[in-house]
């Protein structure tokens, strides 16, 4: 019989590990909301992210103070990442503009596979360390361990909801993306830039699977298997909803507890490692009572 | 209520095809049918007419099963319900077509119309995969019914050709094929002739005439234009607001003072 | 020049609607089928076994998604867990009941996979579109835990890899690798007659109808639930007949990492390069799927690259994706799309117009 303790250090884990979830999920949306697109190249992003960090780092690293190294390797990374959606804005949105979303969507499959392709050509298929000067070692309150890297996920991802979520109501860019998700004729037709409008999402992704891809990569090691577990943040999509900032944090958190405590509890009378498929099915349960997820907006059908 | 509403109402039951008896249906607040009553004979010519929102639309909703309406009655060929599903209302022989065209975009004008017949295919999914059976002779049976619905519409030229490409006028003629294609002992037609030059209203409004000569339908139409709307229907509902104020022949409902006001927007 | 369809009046309904219309594609075609059964006599084992039965196994996988997504409008990442429904259905059946005879086990798999395939379908009622990718993708991995996890699948078989019976028909040894070849195309040829003839009839309006706009499918009497299990319980068979020959045809062994999630990307991009919606583009990008790596193989090679199989494999990786959205932008229908205006310039040429 697990104590109530146990239980507890194991939904926290599961927390934790939901909001890095979330964090994937959360460039997912913004350029879902923006452009329609169902982007499944964001666990690709999250993996260059990390990728291009550490290279970056090695390369400043090598020339100054490593905490001089640190940010300027950020903001290295945060410029490349902007290219590359400049790149993405100007070689796949633009031409594929009209097309029906499935084409689109077998368009960011393709891209995954460029991305992932091109970048273990480059970085080939090791593990590399990222080393964000986090203690590996847990704080312990009362007993219960909590892992500091796990805290700092915690905090950049809930740091990014809020930056977000001001970034949305409170400035002109952002007002423009609300107008674009709802109507892009309409939003054109005011004279709001659509390629500019794109390139900024899909930084603004960019960034989020940047900080993803640091917390990731420093707890698992940068390797393509990230990519992999990128996928995951789809089940978080799906019970938060494609379009909502917050369901994305709820669904997050809600796979990775549940998940978690399945994966401990339940897991080893079914044989086990049912992670794989745990979150996808308590997804699809969801999808069944609420065909919108738990914060998409209720679709209205009309004819 | 209308006088000629009322009178509507006391009619017998016999001579009907379909009645609504006291219909409601809201979205939330707002109300987009109010206690709505009224009858479609069969073989006869009904619009339906009324300013921008008045639920005209909705009406025709809940005649085909889209709109679960909240209170009131469905009578349809003697058999009363409170909801008729599409299913239901597409066996039963009601056919329709939309405001803005619901044809499948990326089938040929062929295959839209052939679809419509889709509910008298008798044989099964594996006669049709082998080729055997009835699936062959049923295909060209089908086949043989479509084209005589080409022919009447004078769209044969364009029988290869994905209705995407079609041209508004043409796609809305393939639209009303499709429904005819189901052999409907009702009609419903939502704006059949929004958009279209006089012409193309001219042609329209003989190929309704003929549906109603050659098939026998009856035929429920929402239109704007009024003088349309006078020139071909037996009977015209008004509605305002979701609530029906006149209900009779063209000419009564033309002199009706609150059509007038409603039209006119003078003070009530 | 001599590729028209002027002059060529059809008479009746019956020849308007047959499947090739035009005569001279209907010899080439009744000429193409022959000669692939001939090919035994020429070709080397090497292209028997690692090029044209994997070709003929994945044409039919594709044909199955294609009826999914391409006709039926539902988008499904799960190919892979129904080819492996079917590889372990038809596994069992066999190593259980030794006497069935290949084509039946192969059949009786079909249906197994495609009763799996309603049941997964089921929610497609209710829910659409991505929402419904990703609810596939609940198959995928639920199927795939199944098979690696529950040992009465494989028998409770020990090793990691597990030999599939060996194949006979009526007493006749089939483990040659051109009676292989030959049982592989006859069902190919089956499926996609089968499937032609579907999406040409009845149900196959019903599929199209629903894709392009399911309320207006409802009016003319199309039943949404029904004709979307129907197409998952077709779409299931195939691909559990593709699974199934998979085993028994192609690699010899029963494994669920061979229909993991990449599996299924694979043919979903085999049914996307080919063209949504047709049958014979399933064949094209099966095609263009095998022979791309073979092809780059040889490319590789020639450039003298070769030996850096890790850094080729990605180079393959990359040049996939970038192929794929080239694709997308030059011709969003395929290449069936692209056969098509040949045939169509075909049809003037020389004349420009």
């Amino acid at each position: 019989m697990p104590t109530p303790f146990f239980v507890l250090e194991v939904a926290l884990s599961g927390l934790l590990a939901g909001l890095l979830y979330s964090l994937v999920a959360l460039g997912f949306v913004l350029i879902y909301k923006a452009s329609g697109v169902f982007n499944f190249a964001q666990g690709a992003l999250v993996l260059l992210a990390a990728l291009v960090f550490v290279r970056a780092t090695e390369i400043f690293d090598a020339m100054g103070p490593a905490t001089v190294g640190f940010w300027a390797a950020l903001l290295a990374t945060m410029a490349v990442m902007v290219l590359v959606a400049a790149a993405i804005e100007r070689f796949l949105l633009r031409p594929l503009v009209n097309q029906p979303p499935i084409t689109l969507f077998m368009a960011t499959i393709g891209l995954t596979f460029l991305i992932e392709g091109i970048s273990q050509m480059i970085w080939g298929s090791r593990v590399y360390t990222l080393d964000l000067g986090i203690p590996d070692e847990p704080w312990i309150i009362h007993g219960l361990y909590i892992g500091k890297i796990d805290l700092f996920a915690a905090a950049v991802a809930i740091a990014m909801v809020i930056a977000l979520a001001v970034f949305f109501q409170f400035t002109r860019i952002g007002r423009a993306l609300r107008a674009v998700s709802d109507d892009h004729q309409a939003a054109l037709s005011i004279g709001i830039p659509l390629n500019f409008i794109w390139v900024v999402v899909w930084s603004l992704a960019g960034m989020a699977a940047l900080f993803a891809g640091l917390v990731w990569g420093a707890k698992l090691g940068v390797q393509f298997s990230i990519s992999v577990v990128a996928l995951k943040a789809l089940p978080v999509l799906i019970l938060g909803g494609f379009t909502s900032i917050p369901g994305v944090i709820v669904g997050g958190i809600l796979i990775g507890v549940s998940e978690k405590l399945a994966e401990v509890f339940v897991g080893p009378v079914v044989g086990g490692a049912i992670e794989s498929w745990f979150a996808y099915v308590l997804a699809l349960a969801v999808l069944l009572v609420r065909p919108q997820g738990l914060f998409g907006e209720k679709i209205i059908e009309r004819v | 209520m209308t006088p000629a509403s009322a009178a509507a109402h006391a009619a017998p039951a016999t001579g009907t095809i379909l009645k609504l008896d006291d219909v409601s249906l809201s979205f939330g607040g707002i109300k987009a049918v109010q206690g709505v009553t009224f009858d479609i004979r069969p073989s006869e010519i009904r619009a339906i007419i009324g300013p921008n929102g008045a639920g005209k639309s909705s009406v025709l909703n809940i005649i085909n099963g889209f709109y679960r309406p909240q209170r009131g009655t469905i009578t349809f060929k003697g058999r009363a319900r409170s909801y008729m599903s599409p299913y239901e209302a597409a066996r039963g022989g009601v056919a329709r077509t939309f405001q803005n065209i619901a044809l499948f975009k990326g089938m040929t004008t062929l295959d839209n119309i052939l679809s419509g017949r889709l509910l008298k295919v008798r044989s099964s999914v594996f006669e049709q995969a082998l080729q055997v059976g009835r699936a062959v002779r049923e295909e060209l049976d089908q086949r043989q019914h479509v084209e005589r619905i080409l022919d009447f519409l004078e769209i044969e030229h364009i029988r290869k050709t994905p209705v995407g490409q079609l041209p508004y006028g043409l796609q809305k003629r393939v639209e009303l094929g499709r429904a005819l294609a189901m052999e409907p002992d009702l009609l419903l037609l939502d704006e059949p002739m929004a958009g279209m030059n006089l012409e193309e209203k001219e042609d329209m409004c003989r190929f309704i005439l003929d549906v109603r000569e050659e098939f026998g339908a009856a035929i429920a139409l929402i239109e704007h234009d009024i003088g349309v709307v006078m020139d071909l229907s037996d009977r015209i509902a008004v509605l305002e607001y979701g609530r029906l104020i006149a209900d009779g022949a063209p000419e009564q409902v033309r002199n009706d003072p609150a059509v007038i006001a409603a039209y006119l927007g003078a003070k009530r | 020049m001599f590729y028209r369809d002027s002059g060529l009046i059809k008479t009746t309904y019956k020849a308007d609607r047959a499947i090739f219309p035009v005569d001279q594609d209907r010899w080439a075609i009744v000429a193409l089928v022959g000669l692939a059964f001939l090919v035994p006599a020429v070709a080397s084992e090497y292209w028997l076994s690692s090029i044209l039965i994997p070709f003929f196994i994945f044409s039919v996988a594709a044909i199955g998604l294609n009826i999914l997504v391409g006709y039926a409008g539902l988008l499904s990442l799960g190919t892979g867990g129904f080819m492996a429904v079917g590889a372990f259905a038809a596994y069992n059946f066999a190593i259980r009941i030794p006497e069935l005879n290949i084509i039946v086990v192969l059949i009786l798999a079909g249906l197994v996979s495609a009763g799996v395939g309603i049941i997964f379908g089921l929610p497609s009622l209710r829910i659409k579109g991505f929402y419904l990718a990703v609810a596939t993708l609940a198959s995928q991995f639920f199927i795939e835990w199944l098979f690696v996890r529950v040992p009465w699948f494989t028998n409770y078989s020990t090793s990691g890899v597990i030999s599939a019976p060996a194949v006979q028909i009526f007493g006749y040894d089939m483990s040659g690798a051109a009676q292989r070849y030959l049982i592989v195309l006859a069902m190919t040829v089956a499926v996609a007659v089968t499937a032609k003839n579907m999406v040409r009839s009845a149900i196959g309006r019903s599929w199209m109808a629903i894709r392009d706009m399911d309320v207006a499918a409802e009016i003319i009497g199309v039943r949404p639930l029904r004709t979307k299990l129907v197409a998952f319980a077709v779409s299931s068979f195939y691909c559990g007949l593709a699974g199934a020959m998979w085993v028994f045809f192609y690699i010899g062994t029963v494994e669920p990492q061979a229909f993991d999630l990449n599996r299924s990307f694979q043919i979903l991009f085999m049914v996307i390069i080919g063209g949504l919606g047709t049958i014979v583009g399933c064949f094209f990008g099966a095609a263009f799927v095998i022979l791309l790596p073979i092809l780059l193989d040889n490319l590789f090679a020639l450039l003298g690259t070769g030996g850096h199989a890790d850094l080729l494999s990605h180079a393959q990786m990359a040049i996939y994706g970038a192929l794929i959205i080239i694709l997308l932008i030059k011709e969003p229908h395929g290449m069936a799309k692209m056969w098509q205006i040949f045939r169509q310039r075909m049809r003037i040429w020389p004349f420009p117009y």
